[in-house]
């Protein structure tokens, strides 16, 4: 037996995890080198995935299987498709970067007792690397029990990431700028969100455990690859009316987490009330992984209920495109903004998902690493501006550019690149989900080039009100980015210039996997009218 | 006889425990209802036991007095605690599982 | 040869990389940097032109493919360069003008901090701008034309600390998004059309296509053109632009970028050949742009403002003669390319003024100013006898060349169209003459600036005049150069394609009626202001008068529709998202908690009434049993 690749890259963040949360009370930077080099060490087993990853070959490759209820069936299946080895590398990739942004975001804020067993920095990075550990092998598994296991598991560590830990300023610079006023108030704020965070997903899941349940009367198996060539040979029928009813039990899961209109409500509290890292692993890893499953589990059980539905999915990912952008516009907290503006982007995958065309959801797939990338870049420098000045809200800056150009630069290069800037990756995948879904519904996909222009209005007005104009009192003495934030930023930057500009290694591995997906669906790309000459 | 009449009478001795069991307030009295209920079950079980023929009854009403006989000690033992420390045997002063 | 195509683009790339990233080492030598690679790009082009020359009519265009940007099942997009004589004419402009503006800038950004950042920006507008022009692919050019967008906006806004550049930047943007948006929806059209957006596939199998697909192509395409060239209904944001540093409204705002939707209209004749009815709305956005932009420029009294009107109408005069089709598209490019010259002469005149009056930008308050400022008034002079059409100077050949062409087009269109250019041009005089004379001659009304510093005007340094000089002389001399024998039009004749239409009238009388209406504008504006004192202080003016001052209030129009009504509609959908779509779930939770409370009473820690609960319970499930069994 081969060593158990796709096994390893989940577990060792996972030991990473305890370790961590082990580390005495009073060896807090131990913990957090501790976690960046768990970290780190995941990030070079997910590039060894890449790297004996084939594009060409088999459609699951790397792939683990053992039992484990067999009572019902449920096995330890994992194997990652094209599409999972891109969000993988995705998440692994990030979390690096979260631990370093987030390196002081859980430091106690007055020394802390020693003998006391309290110990905020090491859990927020073991729960960090908890989530990893879970994302990656949600992204792995190709068994719907395990995965829904996985899907709901997330929840917990998140839920305590989002309460336990905000922004980080000084009191009595909150108590003034805050909306509620003072300390207590941001963590009702704070719990509010945690709360609502976990009640929208709990129930997402519970619906999806309905469905999962229904699948396995339905065919007998939790086993992704064994119930589609079931289907695929013959051997296995479902009833329209069951399918249908399954689909839309796992889809309204995966539309929670994504999240679409109008199941959105609970990011932007997330977003606004978790530190800047956390709020980069809820929309730019976590939030994947709704996507995600759309396109692995989904359009592959349920191809004709997938097809049946989406002109309405099309349509409520076109209200999110649209809704969002306009809602970011009249935002006065910048990190709402963000979410917002991610609610429009996951729009966006979501309608090149469900255009079925090869360009949307090869689109899709790159929009989500772009998306997680470009996100990651922009609310990661706001969170730095946020803890200089304590303030979320974007009336409370003004001429930082002047003050801070490393800073304002960067943030602009992030903001260039949520308005999909040509020349920077989210471009890429933009335009190819915009061309797949005009291609089949022209004129969703001309209403949805709205969204283009929006964007380029809530980040340049975001832009304008932060960093340009009179430099305001408060952010004079703001410093420039230091060595440990430029470390964060630097290497972001230049994955979206390089993705930008030659975003064919991705592609590459994405292609045939969507080509899979496509030939699930029983769907073919539209021929142009004309055949142009070569 | 006909068996059905110790049915009767089980049911009879097993209402009488239950109601004892919600109006009284001594925990001894309560205590002494619930064994009244285990043994109308015994009762039944026996009853049943001879209506079917088998011994299965029989043998589960032997469990019954075994399980009972060990709540008795444990039952015992609670009720003499918390007098001790109330100095009462009511149940009404026990209402601590009020959140 | 060809693989210097991409050098091309490289080196001001390398430029804007290295100045950007280089930090504060760089302040001292980035200028020189940046000028040094503006030129060498120059010079590649010169070299590349000189072997072009060398070969025959179909040799001429180069292709170079660099690699597969976006390969995707079905859906091709590389980097790849076409070179053909269209690209050519662009390089050579770009480069040319580019690197004068790139000297110039040296001397007038010498005592401003950021001019490191200034000079990178310079050069990252120069490789996105030659990437928009040698794009071999729609795709490409989309990536080159946001490029230039980005670079403008940059340098609109370079003076961040003042609010309104910040905003003048942002609305650049903005309007230039939603004309981008109509290249996007035309690449899209193209790639279900055609299943390509290569040039050479499309533009070749134009034949196969509907004409209803190829019109919606083309009415995208000049929404994009609308965006970028600062036509009608997208014109608003080229005044406000004015913001930026003067170097940048030469080069950006007056020669190379704002001429990107002349580029894209004349790349893509072949389909607007074969859709008449989108030609039909060119040249009316073209008409309607010329005049529009020449009533704007006679109210401006800010000087740059003036010249911006100026701008956006002769950029309506080359959209109008793309629009012509084959009778127009060489003339569109030649008014491009000495518009290049007289135009960035004349906002490096404005410069150099500014410079020399403290920054002051107001007409009203200069005057006098040529005893001051010889070589300006002098190269600046040259530049306006070039704009307004003066016989023998660039502007004549290349305007006059339009005006026959529009009265070509022939029928009634061929009449209206005509007298619009004509009048256009007797507007063009009247304004310029007015901004020479508020400003060379008449009295002196200078006034002290806000520091109450009393402007002392002089030359300004050698680094600047020399650019201007050569300006003018391009502004002299190259109408000339690209007319005698047709040069021009031989030239570019291959790749856009030509026919003489049928000029109703002869070219020697559409000559005379320029001359003569030349001469009618410029004796209007010397008996308005030439012959009595004018007033430091604007007149309130008449109505049209009040409302070009406000951009015939396209401003307000869109402040009232598009901004205010934004506004409300953000606003109230904020206020929905809160209580509707979260109402319900708060709602829901609220109700869940209420129930729960009134539940909780039931909780008395009494062991009996639980008890009685159980007692219940099991009855009322025996009951059931029974029930069910009993039916």
């Amino acid at each position: 037996m081969s060593f158990p690749l796709l096994t390893a890259t989940a577990v060792l963040p996972a030991v990473g995890a305890i370790v961590t949360a082990a580390v005495p009370a009073a060896r807090r930077t131990a913990a957090k080198w501790l976690a960046l080099v768990f970290s780190l060490a995941t990030l070079v087993l997910a590039a060894l995935v890449v790297v004996r990853f084939e594009p060409g070959g088999d459609r699951y490759q790397l792939t683990e299987s053992h039992a484990w209820i067999p009572d019902f069936g449920v096995r330890y299946e994992l194997g990652v498709d094209g599409i999972g080895v891109a969000l993988l590398a995705l998440t692994a990739l990030l979390i690096p970067f979260v631990i370093l942004a987030g390196w002081h975001d859980a430091d106690p804020l007055e020394e802390v007792n020693p003998n006391r067993r309290w110990r905020p920095t090491q859990g927020f990075f073991a729960l960090i690397l908890m989530v990893e550990a879970m994302v990656i092998l949600s992204f792995e598994a190709t068994d719907v029990f395990l995965f829904y296991i996985l899907f709901e598991a997330m929840l917990i560590p998140m839920y305590f990431l989002i309460g336990g830990f905000g922004d980080r300023a000084a009191p009595a610079q909150f108590a003034a700028t805050a909306a509620g006023g003072g300390d207590e108030a941001a963590a009702t704020q704070r719990s509010y969100a945690a709360v609502k965070f976990l009640l929208y997903n709990l129930v997402g899941g519970l619906i999806m455990l309905a469905a999962v349940i229904g699948l396995y009367v339905v065919a007998g198996s939790f086993s992704l690859s064994e119930i589609a060539a079931a289907r695929a040979n013959g051997s296995l029928s479902i009833a329209t009316d069951t399918e249908r009813w399954l689909f839309l039990g796992f889809f309204f899961a995966f539309a929670v987490k994504a999240p679409l209109w109008p199941l959105h409500t609970w990011l932007p509290n997330a977003m606004g009330e978790a530190t800047a890292p956390v709020a980069v692993l809820i929309t730019a890893v976590v939030d994947k992984v709704g996507t995600f499953a759309m396109l692995r589990f989904c359009l592959q059980l349920f191809p004709e209920a997938s097809k049946w539905a989406t002109p309405v999915i099309l349509v409520l990912a076109l209200i999110s495109i649209v809704y969002g952008a306009l809602l970011a516009v009249g935002q006065r907290d910048m990190k709402r903004l963000i979410a917002y503006a991610s609610i429009s982007h996951f729009g966006f995958i979501i309608m090149g998902i469900f255009a079925m065309t090869s360009q949307g959801q090869s689109g899709a797939t790159l929009y989500m690493v772009n998306h997680g990338i470009s996100t990651a870049a922009l609310m990661l420098v706001a969170g730095f501006l946020i803890t200089r000045r304590g303030s979320r809200l974007i009336a409370d800056y003004g001429g930082v550019q002047k003050v801070a150009p490393v800073l304002a630069g960067t943030f602009l290069i992030g903001g260039l690149a949520t308005l999909s800037l040509p020349g920077l990756s989210p471009f890429v995948s933009e335009f190819l989900v915009l061309v797949g879904t005009f291609s089949r519904y022209p004129v969703i996909g001309i209403i949805a080039t709205i969204g283009i222009v929006l964007a380029a209005l809530y980040v340049l007005v975001l832009y304008q009100r932060t960093m340009t104009g009179p430099v305001k009192a408060e952010v004079r003495t703001m410093p420039d980015l230091r060595v440990r934030e430029l470390v964060v930023v630097t290497p972001l930057i230049a994955l979206l210039l390089f993705l930008g500009v030659y975003p064919k290694p991705l592609t590459e591995i994405v292609n045939p996997a969507v080509e899979h997906t496509l030939s699930d669906v029983q769907q073919t790309d539209p021929k142009p009218e004309v055949e142009a000459a070569p | 006889m006909n068996p059905v009449n110790y049915l009767y009478l089980a049911s009879l001795l097993f209402t009488i425990g239950a109601a004892g069991v919600l109006i009284r307030r001594n925990a001894i009295v309560v205590f002494m209802c619930i064994e009244l209920m285990l043994n109308a079950c015994n009762l039944a079980f026996v009853a049943f036991s001879r209506m079917h023929g088998n011994l299965d009854g029989q043998i589960i009403a032997f469990f019954t007095m075994v399980v009972a006989a060990a709540e008795v000690v444990v039952g015992l033992a609670i009720i003499v605690s918390l007098f001790r420390s109330r100095h009462s045997a009511s149940v009404d002063d026990a209402s601590l599982m009020k959140l | 040869m060809e693989n210097l195509i991409a050098l091309l683009i490289a080196a001001p790339l390398l430029g804007a990389a290295v100045l950007l990233c280089g930090g504060r080492r760089l302040d001292r030598v980035g200028h020189w940097l940046g000028t040094l690679l503006a030129a060498a790009s120059f010079v590649i082009g010169v070299v590349l032109f000189g072997d072009m020359l060398g070969k025959s009519g179909e040799g001429r265009s180069l292709h170079q493919h660099l690699f597969s940007w976006i390969p995707v099942e079905g859906f091709q997009a590389d980097v790849a360069f076409q070179l053909d004589q269209l690209s050519m004419t662009f390089v050579l402009l770009i480069t040319g003008v580019g690197t004068l503006i790139h000297i110039y800038s040296i001397g007038y950004m010498e005592h401003d901090e950021r001019r490191r950042r200034f000079f990178g920006y310079l050069n990252l507008f120069l490789a996105a701008m030659l990437l928009l022009v040698l794009a071999d692919n729609y795709l490409l050019l989309y990536m080159g034309w946001e490029g230039v967008g980005l670079a403008s906006y940059l340098l609109i806004g370079f003076w961040q600390h003042k609010p309104s550049a910040a905003t003048a930047a942002k609305k650049a943007f903005l309007v230039n998004r939603v004309g981008d948006m109509g290249l996007s929806i035309a690449i899209m059209l193209m790639f279900t059309t055609f299943g390509t957006f290569a040039f050479g596939p499309v533009l070749s199998s134009t034949g196969d296509a509907t004409e209803g697909k190829l019109t919606a192509i083309g009415l995208m395409l000049l929404l994009a053109a609308c965006g970028k060239s600062a036509q009608v209904p997208l014109q608003s944001w080229l005044g406000d632009a004015m913001e930026g540093p003067t170097p940048v409204s030469a080069l950006i705002h007056a020669a190379t970028m704002v001429t990107a939707g002349v580029y894209l209209i004349t790349r893509s004749g072949a389909i607007f050949n074969a859709a008449p009815d989108a030609q039909l709305v060119v040249v009316v956005v073209g008409a309607v742009t010329l005049l529009f932009g020449a009533i704007v420029g006679c109210a401006k009294d800010d000087i740059k403002k003036a010249l911006a009107g100026s701008t956006m109408s002769q950029i309506g005069y080359m959209i109008l003669a793309a629009g012509l089709g084959p009778i127009g598209y060489v003339f569109a490019i030649m008014h491009l390319v000495t518009h290049g010259f007289f135009k960035a002469g004349l906002f490096l005149g404005a410069g150099s003024v500014m410079h020399g009056m403290n920054d002051e930008v107001d007409m009203r308050k200069y005057g006098g100013l040529r005893k001051y400022m010889p070589v300006t008034f002098v190269t600046f002079g040259l530049g306006y006898l070039a704009i307004i059409g003066f016989p023998g100077l660039s502007g004549f050949f290349s305007k006059d060349k339009i005006i026959e062409a529009a009265f070509a087009k022939g029928g009634t269109e061929g009449w209206i169209l005509g007298a619009v250019t004509l009048l256009g041009a007797a507007i063009t005089a009247f304004y310029m003459t007015r901004v020479m004379l508020l400003t060379f001659f008449g009295e002196k009304r200078w006034q002290p600036d806000d520091n109450g510093h009393e402007p002392h005007p002089h030359e300004s340094p050698k680094s600047m005049t020399i650019p201007m000089v050569i300006l003018a002389f391009g502004s002299v001399f190259a109408g000339g150069f690209f007319s005698i024998g047709d040069r021009f039009l031989h030239w570019l004749e291959p790749v856009t394609g030509h026919s003489h239409g049928n000029p109703p009238v002869s070219a020697t009388t559409v000559t005379t009626a320029t001359v003569v209406v030349l001469v009618i504008g410029v004796a209007i504006a010397w008996f308005m202001y030439g012959r009595k004192p004018v007033p430091v202080a604007a007149p309130r003016g008449s109505l049209l008068t009040r409302a070009a001052r406000r951009d015939l209030l396209q401003d307000d129009f869109n402040h009232v529709v598009l901004v205010r009504g934004g506004e409300h509609l953000t606003r109230s959908l904020v206020y929905v998202d809160h209580t509707l779509v979260d109402g319900v779930v708060n709602g829901t939770a609220a109700s869940f908690g209420g129930l729960s409370g009134r539940l909780r009473k039931l909780q008395n820690g009494y062991a009996r009434t639980y008890a009685v609960s159980m007692f219940g319970g099991t009855a009322v499930l025996i009951a059931a049993t029974l029930l069910m069994r009993a039916v």
